[in-house]
């Protein structure tokens, strides 16, 4: 059982008040709040072994790289994958993204392959292959998702074929809150030989996640939206491909050999890790992790989907209510509106009462175009909210209708 | 009035308001006041960026003074952009384009606007003089 009063101790900003109001903070798929025994982490760090790493070989400098590599075996044990040489330090999802976009960019993806997204990611899943497609001349094929927020998989065979040379996708919509059936998909994809990316920014956060059993090739997530400092993610992917993948970045740290007319680069992980890389980012996530598992990952994903299903059914409710994507069970998000009012009016009035959601796009316009919205509320919990905070929310949105109605 | 007669019985009907509850309450009410534009001049072109909400700007010139109409699909920002045609409208362009629109300081609400709502009104009084300057050289 999670001990919600004792661990919203642990969060310094949860007891500050906004304009007057204890705070409500249900916005945490845009970023979560931070515990003190991260940011306590970094501090110690920061006091104790603050030095660049992989440089030097004085006491400081090895202290600092036996704590980013050690940051790098908790990653590593926490998504279960195979082996280091898999885990790459990024400055976030996007980031991870990109690198793997302009990796494959360079060397996989030819004129006329083609690339698989969903109707339903991020723009930080669309973006980085709509514009790789354009500039090597290959093209996007979307996954559409049904009016229930279910992706169509029953057409993925159709969609594949010896031109397919990636499918990336969401595993939780940070907009309809749906977890899809990544496990599904892959194995379709794997029988024609593709390998898939899954954006994880909104998984790994709410469920536990295990890259072996759920034997995606690759695997991108944010630390700052599970506890950790911002500037900080990871690529996952399996060492057969990154083996073969050329850098996306060069630089200082990831060169083996060099002179003016060659060069030989490290070997993995550290060929993707040009430049001095976020080590303290990366001893926050490490730290955010343990806070996890001092937690249990299980029980957080049992508290969490409980207390998003009391707000969906709290919701459900209500007058004039939409909600979009009508998955069972949500996880971490649910985007609603309510007739006639604009979601804009609603947050900025319920900002004025201290509750702190997000209005708009959601950064995922094909998702609104879906639905014929120009945006949507969206409430996301974490491990600290409370039924108590729905119950606000739910009257926060009667206090907001009956201004605006 | 002139257009600083406007904004101090702006700031007067404002100083009662305890609350920020209160004062969207008051911007509601004033942008249900506000005419609503007519569909044709919703264009891409009289659409002003920068706002979470959609909105519309127009202007045109009667009699040596401009005349705009807006119109916003969220409520709060009818209410913005009423209250600042309130002020402005009617007036010719040279007075409007020249005068400095003090309430929107004294009405608390630079202060207490995010940086993106901030932005928004930013936008409002750049596209304000834009039509201004357009107006001032016909
Ligand atoms: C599903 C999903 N993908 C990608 C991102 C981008 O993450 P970041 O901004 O941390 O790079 C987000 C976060 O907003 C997300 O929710």
């Amino acid at each position: 059982m999670i001990d919600v009063k004792n661990i919203r101790n642990d969060f310094p900003i949860l007891s500050k008040k906004v304009y007057g109001h204890p705070l409500v903070y249900l916005d945490n798929a845009a970023t979560t709040q931070k515990p003190r025994y991260v940011s306590e982490k970094v501090k110690d760090f920061y006091i104790n072994s603050n030095s660049n790493i992989h440089r030097g070989v004085h006491y400081l400098s090895e202290k600092a790289s036996m704590a980013y590599e050690d940051a790098r075996v908790t990653v590593k044990n926490f998504i279960n994958a195979a082996s280091l040489r898999e885990i790459i330090f990024t400055a976030g999802t996007t980031a991870a993204i990109n690198l793997l976009a302009d990796s494959l960019g360079r060397s996989f993806i030819k004129e006329n392959d083609e690339i698989i997204i969903t109707e339903m990611e991020h723009h930080s899943n669309i973006e980085p292959w709509r514009v790789l497609c354009s500039r090597n001349n290959a093209s996007l094929k979307v996954i559409p998702f049904d009016d229930q927020g279910k992706l169509l998989i029953e057409k993925i065979p159709s969609m594949i074929n010896d031109k397919t040379k990636l499918i990336a996708l969401c595993h939780v919509s940070n907009v309809l809150g749906v977890i899809n059936p990544v496990k599904e998909i892959i194995q379709t994809a794997h029988r024609a030989g593709v390998p898939v990316l899954l954006d994880a920014a909104q998984s790994v956060p709410h469920l536990p996640v295990d890259v072996h059993d759920l034997g995606c090739d690759f695997l991108v997530f944010s630390g700052h939206k599970m506890y950790a400092e911002t500037g900080i993610g990871i690529l996952y992917g399996k060492e057969k491909y990154l083996d073969m993948l050329p850098p996306a970045q060069t630089g200082g740290g990831m060169i083996d050999y060099l002179d003016f007319t060659g060069s030989t680069y490290a070997d993995l992980p550290l060929k993707f890790e040009a430049g001095t890389p976020n080590y303290a980012g990366a001893v926050s996530l490490a730290a955010a992790i343990d806070y996890l598992h001092n937690i249990g990952v299980e029980s957080i994903a049992r508290y969490e989907q409980d207390l998003i299903c009391y707000a969906v059914d709290r919701l459900n409710e209500e007058e004039n209510i939409i909600i979009y994507g009508n998955t069972f069970p949500h996880c971490g998000s649910v985007s609603f509106n309510f007739e006639g009012v604009h979601p804009y009016d609603a947050a900025a009035i319920m900002d004025k009462m201290g509750i702190a959601i997000r209005s708009g796009t959601h950064c995922a316009q094909p998702v609104m175009a879906h639905f014929g919205v120009k945006g949507t509320m969206r409430l996301s919990v974490a491990l600290y909210n409370t039924r108590e905070e729905i119950d606000l929310l739910i009257e926060g949105t009667r206090k907001a209708k009956s201004l605006l109605l | 009035m002139n257009i600083n007669d406007k904004q101090d019985r702006l700031i007067k009907e404002f100083a009662p308001l305890n609350g920020w509850i209160a004062k969207y309450e008051y911007l509601i009410n004033i942008g249900q006041q506000l005419p609503k534009m007519e569909d044709k001049y919703k264009t891409a072109e009289n659409q002003i960026n920068g706002c979470q909400s959609q909105l519309w700007v127009a202007a045109e010139l009667r009699d040596g003074k401009l005349m705009f109409q807006a119109d916003s699909n969220a409520k709060i920002t009818r209410g913005i952009i009423a209250i600042v045609l309130n002020v402005i409208n009617n007036h010719p362009p040279e007075d409007i384009y020249t005068s400095k629109l003090y309430f929107l300081d004294n009405i608390g609400f630079k202060t207490n606007l995010s940086p993106t709502r901030l932005n928004g009104l930013n936008s409002i009084i750049k596209r304000i003089n834009k039509l201004c300057l357009i107006h001032m050289q016909l």
